[in-house]
């Protein structure tokens, strides 16, 4: 994914260069090869398979009090959506909204500070950098449940209450992090050094550099990189199964629902939560588009 | 990110400004990756009194219950028969997704609008993507019931929903983005300069694909496939929800056991797991140096 931000800043360059250049498979004028028309058909197939049952769930969870999980749809009506927020059988589902809300928004923050930092102290090499770079790949590819269970136990171990904003706060940061340093890897490498140096040789001190360009520069990626720690916190299920305590997060509610609700209330839960993931991602891509046309029209200007 | 020679040479201030940056990330990544899985390590090794219980003795009781146990052979050569499964039809699907994208779409803002596409379903819940094939592959799913239209069956498919077959295409849904990704940003990265000095000099549309285009993406696809595997490897609710509790996996069997208080024999299984997969994720690590191709 970090691909996406490095080829929006890619854009303009390879413009001027593409025009010519991509004849070779694909030629840019004429008639297209029958390798187009073969991989297209695979294209549509694959992107009508991923949204195609999501959409499904998304019609369905709109159906009325005689509603059941498969089609064809009985009535339309917003019933279980009310059903979802009022019944008490559907468990705490308002809670968990709640609390999953909350806890994204604070691995977001930490996510995106200690990602970026991370990525300034990875420019340069010093000691013992391979390492802490390993430990991260570790942390990412762990079986997510095995990490929860370990925490979990540890907690238990040093006498501390297992809860959302502590245990499974950290367990989800280890599983974001990675994520986040990733991301800002892909974004650094495209920073260029001149503008840290004429920073410095204007008499910029460390911090002034970091605020006055590194920021700016970077801001883009580093609203990817919240979008990231958003998402991943925002869905995350197994590294939070055995730490979130005794309240749940929204995904292990989904979970528990998936095991004993068998009414379109579950498909209604997937369509509220599925519209904040595209609210939050709207915002975040739009807030990245924004910036670049700033940028473009102050350049211009 | 240009990386300087050696980190022997580095000044002893870049060790100190390196280590300070990167701190904060230790200072997670200690307490909330290392020490649970030293926990792991650690409660593997103690007798339990049953009961949830651990006694802080040595003892190699649960690897020698996990490792003479026919059901670890059966549960690992299940959750290689999914991960193979998975990883042959997200590498074929993830690699022609993205030559499409790269290759074929002339547009570059298209490519990048098609390329966002493919990411946003990743941004949003696993769960629910998981649960969304109910309508579809379910007794009266909707696959059933145009197949029962067509005349092509007289009953309806029970193998659709709740088995081995909804377990791969579930993981095949959620996980062919991690092929898409890695494999598309290093094919965007060939000259494609490259390739038309290859047509100029006689070169066929496949040997392009074959000495080209697939050794340069080479990269990407390990990446890949680290993601894709650990993943799956990793997993246990996909497997629990789409087998309908027909098939297991190491994961899922070491959520059963945690279920039911069992942690030394859990945590064994998970050691055994975790070392598989270091295995693994080491010997494709080896042919690509990720570091290098991720700042590169």
């Amino acid at each position: 994914m970090s691909a996406v931000l490095a080829d929006i800043h890619k854009t303009d360059m390879s413009k001027s260069v593409g025009s010519a250049a991509t004849k070779a498979i694909a030629p840019s004028k004429g008639g297209r090869p029958w390798t187009f028309y073969v991989l297209a058909t695979l294209f549509s197939l694959y992107v009508i398979a991923l949204y195609g049952p999501m959409f499904c769930i998304y019609i369905l969870s709109f159906q009325d009090i005689r509603g059941g999980l498969v089609f064809p749809m009985k009535g339309h009506s917003l019933h279980w959506f009310v059903d979802l927020f009022t019944q008490v059988r559907t468990g705490d589902v308002k809670g968990s909204f709640d609390r999953s809300i909350k806890l994204a928004v604070i691995v977001t923050a930490i996510t995106v500070v200690v990602s970026f930092l991370a990525g300034l102290g990875f420019r340069k090499r010093f000691r013992g950098d391979t390492f802490v770079f390993y430990m991260m790949i570790g942390s990412l590819v762990a079986p997510g449940l095995v990490l929860g269970l370990g925490t979990g136990l540890l907690f238990q171990a040093l006498g501390l209450n297992a809860s959302w904003y502590t245990s499974a706060l950290g367990a989800q940061l280890s599983w974001t992090l990675p994520f986040g340093v990733l991301v800002m890897f892909a974004v650094m490498s495209r920073f260029n050094h001149v503008w840290e140096e004429a920073a410095y040789d204007l008499g910029a001190s460390r911090w002034q550099s970091i605020r006055l360009v590194m920021i700016p520069v970077l801001a883009p990626g580093l609203v990817a990189v919240a979008l990231f720690g958003f998402t991943l916190s925002y869905d995350e299920f197994a590294r939070s199964l055995q730490t979130a305590g005794s309240l749940n997060t929204l995904p292990l509610e989904i979970w528990s629902m998936t095991l004993n609700v068998t009414s379109p209330s579950l498909y209604a839960l997937g369509t509220v939560t599925t519209i904040v993931s595209f609210v939050v991602i709207g915002a975040s891509l739009g807030s990245i588009v924004l910036i670049q046309k700033k940028r473009g029209s102050s350049a211009k200007a | 990110m240009q990386p300087s020679p050696s980190s022997a040479q580095a000044p002893p201030r870049a060790n100190l400004a390196g280590w300070l940056y990167v701190s904060p990330l230790v200072l997670v990544l200690v307490p909330f990756f290392v020490a649970p899985i030293l926990v792991v390590l650690a409660a593997s090794f103690f007798a339990t009194d049953g009961f949830g219980g651990l006694t802080p003795e040595f003892t190699l009781a649960s690897y020698v219950e996990v490792l003479h146990s026919a059901l670890t052979l059966k549960l690992y050569l299940a959750t290689i028969k999914f991960t193979v499964l998975t990883w042959i039809f997200t590498l074929i699907i993830g690699f022609f997704v993205a030559y499409f994208l790269v290759f074929h779409v002339r547009n570059q803002l298209l490519a990048i609008g098609l390329f966002l596409l493919c990411t946003v379903p990743f941004w949003t819940s696993n769960i629910i993507r998981m649960i969304s094939w109910i309508p579809l592959l379910g007794k009266e799913g909707l696959i059933n019931q145009a197949l029962l239209a067509l005349g092509v069956i007289r009953q309806p498919l029970e193998v659709l929903l709740f088995s081995d077959l909804a377990v791969v295409i579930a993981y095949v849904h959620q996980l062919t983005i991690f092929m898409i990704v890695p494999i598309f940003n290093s094919m965007a990265r060939i000259d494609k300069k490259l390739i038309e000095a290859a047509i100029d000099a006689g070169a066929s549309r496949f040997d392009i694909l074959r000495l080209i285009v697939v050794p340069m993406s080479k990269s990407g696809i390990a990446l890949g496939t680290i993601f894709v595997v650990s993943i799956v490897m990793g997993d246990f609710f996909v497997v629990k929800v789409m087998s309908g509790g027909g098939s297991a996996s190491v994961v899922s069997a070491f959520y059963e056991d945690v279920g039911v208080l069992q942690y030394p024999t859990a945590a064994a299984s998970a050691v055994l797991l975790t070392l598989v997969l270091v295995a693994i994720v080491s010997l494709i690590l080896r042919t690509v140096d990720i570091r290098q191709e991720i700042t590169r």
